[in-house]
């Protein structure tokens, strides 16, 4: 279970406002009313099976897909609330590479495959404005250790690494700028088990070390009971049940949400 | 006095969709309160419902009516009613839960397990791992075994990795499940020792305990839960 001791904060304002978010692909509805507010340092996991809308829903929330109906809008640094339609090209591109994060599911998707490790993890700096060579390989050098890889693979590139070394990679790569918000798509899929609970055990403690705010899109329950404060429960694009992760997983009120958890096979 | 724990009528009722929506009636009517410093014991048989009692004081199962009010922070919370976020601010600052069993997160060091919840409230590592190791030393884990992930250890010292994590921190309330459970009387003693500990410092503490004699040691007052049995 996700250590409730540590964040999220008693913070009274939301870091983002999700409301009525619908998205249809001609006649199917992918996406139908989501409304919720993440706080800051809080994680939000998004369960559900294939084709529940989670992945579309996310692509929403992060403002590289438009709705057809509803809103999301975020928080600034300056504290000011933003609605993300109305952000320009250039604003949101800005968002990307300082205060969001973005872990997809294959590291591929989130790495430059043909150069070094540490130039993936440099080149999110370099676009916030770092500009010493020395630094930025000392900050480089310092996340690779944080996600468990050998310094002296810094100069290699991720196409020589394992599956779960490039996805630690993906995820330094991504918190390097210190972000307030990262987006995950199935963080752990495709990794072997015992690759997977080193990572999960790696994300949850940087996660409340840092005390980020994460949307984790995940299909499996365990990461979810791992990794998340809350849970929304999805099928059909519909949100059918949230609160809780432990609540909602202990005691499923929703005939959808207690087929997904009697369907867990046990260890 | 104000009570720390005030419950009232809270009820719950589990509805099973897969086995055509029947409907499992657990407790209703539920009202007692504990006030500072007292440890009230939950008695009656499995299956009356003590466990789903405590898990809805923690906001792990949901209350289906009444009212579950817990001091919190200088003010009354009603944890039947509060949102996700409340119930866990709640849990950071004023419930403590020992369950049975340890939810063992692989790869953590038995003394971070118990370390983590005084790191939090922002004591240092250096001396959250000292004031766990006391613990650990206490409750008779051997020295070789705090840097080792607990869940390689045996149930009685899973259990008492457990008992260490729930009584660290100075919580107001701590609930305890079946504390002494697979424990030898020697670590029987200790848990003992421990409860009457947060007494004197003013904890409320509900307990499930089955070992009579724990049971006599500790408890201030039983609440018998079968009256609270909710018929079909």
């Amino acid at each position: 279970m996700l250590d409730v001791t540590k964040a999220p904060r008693d913070d009274d304002q939301p870091l983002l406002l999700a409301e009525g978010l619908s998205k249809s692909f001609g006649r199917l509805q992918a996406c139908r009313e989501v409304s919720f507010a993440l706080y800051p340092g809080e994680v939000l996991a998004i369960v559900g099976e294939s084709g529940s809308g989670k992945s579309t829903l996310l692509q929403l929330l992060s403002a590289q897909m438009a709705p057809n109906a509803g809103s999301v809008s975020y928080r600034m640094r300056d504290g000011v609330m933003r609605d993300l339609g109305a952000l320009g090209e250039a604003e949101r591109r800005f968002l990307f590479r300082t205060d969001w994060g973005f872990v997809h599911q294959d590291p591929a998707m989130g790495l430059r495959m043909a150069v070094s490790a540490g130039a993936n993890v440099g080149e999110r700096l370099m676009a916030v404005g770092h500009n010493h060579y020395g630094k930025i390989r000392q900050t480089a050098a310092s996340w690779l250790e944080r996600v468990e890889i050998s310094v002296d693979r810094i100069d290699d590139a991720p196409k020589t690494y394992s599956g779960g070394m490039r996805q630690r990679l993906q995820i330094a790569r991504n918190l390097v700028t210190e972000p307030r918000l990262v987006f995950m798509d199935e963080p752990t899929g495709g990794l072997d088990v015992s690759v997977q609970a080193r990572l999960l055990d790696m994300m949850r403690t940087l996660v409340s070390e840092l005390g980020l705010a994460a949307i984790v899109v995940t299909h499996d329950l365990a990461v979810a009971r791992l990794l998340s404060h809350r849970v929304m429960v999805m099928q059909g694009g519909r949100v059918v049940e949230t609160g809780l992760t432990d609540q909602v997983l202990d005691d499923p009120r929703e005939p959808y949400t207690q087929l997904l958890v009697s369907s867990i096979l046990p260890a | 006095m104000i009570p720390m724990i005030d419950i009232r009528n809270a009820e719950k009722t589990f509805v099973m969709h897969l086995q055509d929506g029947i409907r499992l009636p657990v407790v209703r009517g539920v009202s007692f309160h504990v006030a500072p410093g007292e440890c009230v014991v939950l008695s009656g048989p499995s299956g009356a419902g003590k466990s789903s009692i405590l898990k809805m004081i923690f906001g792990n199962y949901r209350c289906d009516g009444g009212m579950i009010g817990v001091q919190h922070l200088g003010s009354t919370i009603d944890l039947a009613t509060a949102e996700p976020r409340q119930i866990l601010s709640v849990r950071r600052n004023t419930i403590g839960y020992v369950s049975q069993f340890l939810r063992a997160v692989p790869r953590v060091a038995a003394l971070d397990v118990v370390a983590e919840p005084l790191l939090a409230t922002g004591v240092t590592r250096d001396e959250a791992r000292e004031r766990a190791g006391a613990l650990l030393r206490r409750l008779n884990i051997p020295e070789r075994l705090w840097k080792l992930p607990p869940s390689t250890f045996s149930g009685g010292e899973q259990q008492r990795v457990n008992i260490a994590r729930g009584f660290i921190s100075s919580l107001p309330i701590l609930l305890l499940d079946e504390p002494t459970a697979s424990l030898d009387a020697v670590n029987r003693a200790v848990v003992v020792e421990l409860v009457a500990e947060k007494k004197r410092d003013g904890v409320a503490m509900v307990a499930i305990v089955h070992d009579d004699e724990v049971r006599h040691l500790i408890a201030d007052r039983l609440v018998d839960v079968t009256s609270f049995a909710a018929a079909a």
